[in-house]
C-alpha cells in the first residue's frame, strides 16, 4: 500500500528512473565524481571528521543482499549512521544531514534527525524555511519535505509566506495533493480564509476540471460561511455557469450536488430541474448530467411527486446510460434502475 | 441524436491508449523471476534509493510471490532475521537497519511475519505499545512518535496501519476504537470519499485506507456504499484502467485501492472486469517481467504486487493465483490461519 502516493510520489507520472542526474552519473560512472567541481572531499578524507568512526551499511545478521553503492553515497551515509548512533548534535552533523537529504530526500530518518539538531542548536528557522522551499520545489511530491515544512511553520507559529509558497507549487502542478493539504492546514491554523475563494476561482479559470480546486471551494464555503442561503445560491449560480461551458466535467457536477445538499435535496432546489432539463432537451448527453437527473428523480420519488412519470423517466435515463452513454458502468446503472423499480413501482 | 459533449475550457480528458501488441496474457513466471531476483540487484540505483522503504518492499515481494504460489523462492530465515533486526527498543519497526521506527514499516513487518507464520520473531507486546502511543486525542494516529515538541504526521493511512497491525496481532483492544473511527469519519467528504485529513480531497488511496479501517472496526455503516461506490467506479476510464481521482491518468496501483474498496463494499461488479483485466495485463513488461503503473513504463515491485492482487480480486487466472484479502492485501489463507475477520458488505 505504500509507494507511489505514499512516499516518493509517483502517482500520475510516467515512470522513469528518478531524475537526479548527478546521482545517476555517480552511480554509473566514478570518473564523473572526481572531475566534478561541486563535490567536496569525501567525509573519510576530511581532517575535521577524523574523530568519527564511519558505520558501514549493515543489512542485518544475514545480509539479504550485497550492494555496491556509489562511493559518495556510501561515504555520506557511513558518516550519517555514525552521528546518528552517537546522537551527535553539532553543526557538522547538521551539514551532513543536508548532504544525506540531498542524496535521498525520501529518507525519513535523515529529516527526523535534522529536526532534532535544529532544536538542539537553536538554529535559524527562517533560514531553514528557505532551504526547505528549495527542496520542495525539486521534490514536490515527497511526504517528508512537506512534513518538515509544516513542523517549521508550527515552530515559527507564523503563516510566513505559506499561501504564496503553495501557490507557487500549484502553478507548476495544480493538483499537487501535498500542496493542497498544507495550504488547507495553514488557512485553518492562521485564519487565512479571506482571499481563498478568489484564488480558487483563478485556478478554475485555468482548468475547470481541476478536482482539487473544486474540493478547496467546498472546504472554504463549508468551513467559513456556514453555507447560508445566499452563499449556496451564489455557489449554485457559479457552478451552473461552469457546467454550461463544459458539461462533461465530473467535478463540477459533484460539487453542485454537494453544495446544494448542505441545504436541500437537489430536486427541491429552485431552478435545477429546469437547468438540467434544458440541457437534456438540447441533446447534450453528458453522463454526469444524466446521473444528476437520475438522482433528482430519486429525490422526487422519495417525496412522492408524480411517481409514475418520474419512475418511467428515471428508468429511461438509466437504460440510456447503461446501454449507450456510459456502457463501461452498465452494471452500476442496471443496479440503480433495479433499485428504483423495486423501491417505487406500484406493483 | 446524441451529441457527445465537446471539451471546452479545461485540460482534455486524461487517459492512455493500449497498443494492439500489448501483453494480453498473464506472464506469471516472468513476474516470479523478476521478484525473486530483485533483492540480488547489485549496484542498482533504485534499490539503494529505496532503502528507506525496504520493509514495505519486502512485503510487496513476498505477498506477490505468495499470491503466485511461489513463496518458497524467498529465503524465510533471512527475511525474518532482517525484520527482527529492525525492531527498536520502543517496539516500533524501521524500514531497514538504522532507520527510525515508523508505523508504515511496522505494519509491513507484521504482514511479512504473518505470512511466514513467524510473528514471535519480534516483541509483539512492544509493537502494540508503540502503536498505542501513536493515537492522538482526536482519535487520529501519528506515523511516528513525538520527540520533544516535534510532532509527527497525521494521515488516515496511519489510522489504517494502526488498526490493521493490531488486528493481525489480535490486540485492537488497546486503542480507543470509537475515537479512531470518529476521526476517520471526520475525513469523509461531500462526494462520499475520504482524504488524508479532514477537508482534504477524496483520493482512492486514502479511501482504501479509510474503508479498510472501518471494515476492521466493524464500522462500515458510516459509509454510503452506493454514493462512494459510484465515485469509485467513476475511476474507470475508457482504457479500462482506474485513476485515483477525477481527471488523472490511470495507474495499476489504483486497480488495487479502488477495486479492494469496492470489494469491501460489495460492489466490485460495478467495475468492467474485462476492461480492467486488459489494462493490467497491458502494464506487464514482457522482457523483464514485472508490472508498471501504466503500459510501456518501467516496472517495480509495488505495481507488480498490486497488478497481481488486482487480477486475483477480479477472479482472473484462478488456477494460478491465490485468493487475496481485500482489506489487508495478503493471501486469504493467511487471514484464515490467523483467525482474523473483518466486516464486508
Amino acid at each position: 500500500m505504500k509507494q507511489c502516493y505514499v512516499n516518493e510520489q509517483l502517482q500520475g507520472q510516467p515512470r522513469k528512473p528518478p531524475n537526479i542526474s548527478f546521482i545517476n552519473k555517480m552511480a554509473a560512472d566514478d570518473d564523473v565524481e572526481s572531475s566534478s567541481e561541486e563535490l567536496c572531499l569525501f567525509y573519510k578524507d576530511r581532517e575535521e571528521w577524523k574523530d568519527v568512526a564511519p558505520v558501514p551499511q549493515d543489512d542485518g545478521p544475514h545480509a539479504v543482499v550485497r550492494i555496491a553503492y556509489s562511493e559518495r553515497f556510501q561515504d555520506v551515509y557511513n558518516y550519517f549512521r555514525a552521528v546518528l548512533k552517537s546522537n551527535e548534535m553539532s553543526e557538522r552533523a547538521f551539514e551532513l544531514t543536508t548532504e544525506a537529504a540531498e542524496l535521498n530526500p525520501a529518507n525519513y530518518t535523515v529529516w527526523h534527525y535534522r529536526r532534532e539538531i535544529l532544536k538542539a542548536l537553536n538554529k535559524d528557522l527562517k533560514q531553514e524555511l528557505e532551504y526547505i522551499s528549495e527542496v520542495i520545489q525539486d521534490h514536490p511530491k515527497n511526504y517528508q519535505v512537506w512534513h518538515h515544512r509544516r513542523v517549521l511553520v508550527e515552530w515559527l507559529n507564523t503563516e510566513s509566506n505559506e499561501l504564496e509558497f503553495t501557490a507557487l507549487i500549484l502553478k507548476i502542478d495544480a493538483k499537487n495533493y501535498h500542496a493542497w493539504s498544507h495550504r488547507q492546514w495553514v488557512i485553518q491554523t492562521f485564519n487565512l480564509w479571506e482571499n481563498e475563494l478568489a484564488y480558487v476561482d483563478t485556478l478554475l479559470q485555468d482548468d475547470l476540471r481541476n478536482n482539487s480546486a473544486w474540493n478547496q471551494r467546498f472546504f472554504v464555503v463549508s468551513n467559513n460561511t456556514d453555507c447560508d442561503d445566499a452563499t449556496v445560491e451564489r455557489e449554485v449560480t457559479y457552478t451552473k455557469e461552469i457546467i454550461l461551458k463544459a458539461p462533461n466535467n465530473e467535478s463540477s457536477w459533484n460539487y453542485l450536488k454537494g453544495i446544494v445538499s448542505t441545504k436541500e435535496t437537489i430536486f427541491n432546489y429552485p431552478g435545477l430541474d429546469e437547468f438540467c432539463q434544458s440541457m437534456y432537451d438540447k441533446q447534450l448527453k453528458s453522463p454526469y448530467l444524466l446521473a444528476f437527473m437520475v438522482d433528482m428523480c430519486e429525490d422526487k420519488l422519495e417525496a412522492g411527486v408524480d411517481k409514475e412519470t418520474t419512475l418511467s423517466k428515471a428508468t429511461e435515463l438509466c437504460t440510456l446510460l447503461a446501454d449507450t452513454i456510459d456502457t463501461i458502468r452498465k452494471k452500476y446503472w442496471d443496479y440503480i434502475k433495479k433499485r428504483l423499480v423495486s423501491r417505487f413501482s406500484e406493483n | 441524436m446524441i451529441m457527445m459533449c465537446p471539451s471546452v475550457a479545461g485540460t482534455p480528458l486524461k487517459d492512455v491508449t493500449i497498443k494492439a501488441d500489448a501483453p494480453s496474457e498473464l506472464l506469471l513466471q516472468k513476474h516470479v523471476d523478476y521478484i525473486a531476483a530483485y533483492s540480488d540487484k547489485v549496484n542498482d540505483y533504485e534499490y539503494v534509493m529505496t532503502e528507506y522503504l525496504r520493509m514495505s518492499g519486502i512485503y510487496w515481494g513476498i505477498t506477490a510471490l505468495d499470491l503466485m504460489k511461489q513463496l518458497p523462492k524467498m529465503n524465510k530465515e533471512e527475511v525474518v532475521s532482517f525484520v527482527k533486526s529492525c525492531q527498536h527498543d520502543c517496539g516500533g519497526i524501521g524500514a531497514s537497519v538504522s532507520h527510525d521506527p515508523h508505523l508504515l514499516y511496522t505494519l509491513s513487518a507484521v504482514q511479512i511475519l504473518s505470512i511466514f507464520d513467524a510473528i514471535d520473531a519480534i516483541d509483539v507486546d512492544k509493537v502494540v505499545e508503540f502503536i498505542r502511543g501513536l493515537q492522538q486525542e482526536d482519535g487520529s494516529f501519528m506515523g511516528d512518535q513525538w520527540v520533544s515538541d516535534i510532532c509527527g504526521e497525521i494521515d488516515t493511512r496511519f489510522s489504517f496501519c494502526a488498526v490493521a497491525c493490531l488486528a493481525l496481532l489480535k490486540r485492537l483492544d488497546v486503542i480507543n476504537v470509537d475515537k479512531a473511527v470518529e476521526y476517520v469519519v471526520s475525513c469523509k467528504n461531500f462526494d462520499g470519499g475520504f482524504g488524508v485529513r479532514p477537508g482534504s480531497e477524496s483520493h482512492s488511496g486514502q479511501i482504501y485506507c479509510c474503508v479498510g479501517m472501518l471494515a476492521i472496526t466493524n464500522s462500515l455503516h458510516h459509509v454510503d456504499p452506493d454514493l462512494l461506490g459510484w465515485w469509485l467506479c467513476e475511476r474507470q476510464l475508457p482504457s479500462g484502467g482506474l485513476n485515483g481521482r477525477p481527471e488523472k491518468l490511470p495507474d495499476v496501483c489504483y486497480s488495487w485501492w479502488v477495486l479492494a474498496s469496492l470489494k469491501v463494499m460489495g460492489r466490485i461488479h460495478w467495475i468492467d472486469k474485462s476492461k480492467l483485466e486488459r489494462f493490467i495485463l497491458a502494464c506487464q513488461d514482457e522482457e523483464t517481467g514485472g508490472i508498471a503503473d501504466r503500459p510501456g513504463d518501467i516496472v517495480d515491485p509495488f505495481h507488480t504486487l498490486f497488478g497481481v492482487a488486482g487480477l486475483s480480486l477480479l477472479g482472473s487466472y484462478k488456477n494460478q493465483l491465490k485468493a487475496v484479502n481485500p482489506v489487508f492485501c495478503m493471501p486469504e489463507e493467511t487471514l484464515t490461519r490467523l483467525g482474523v475477520r473483518t466486516q464486508l458488505l
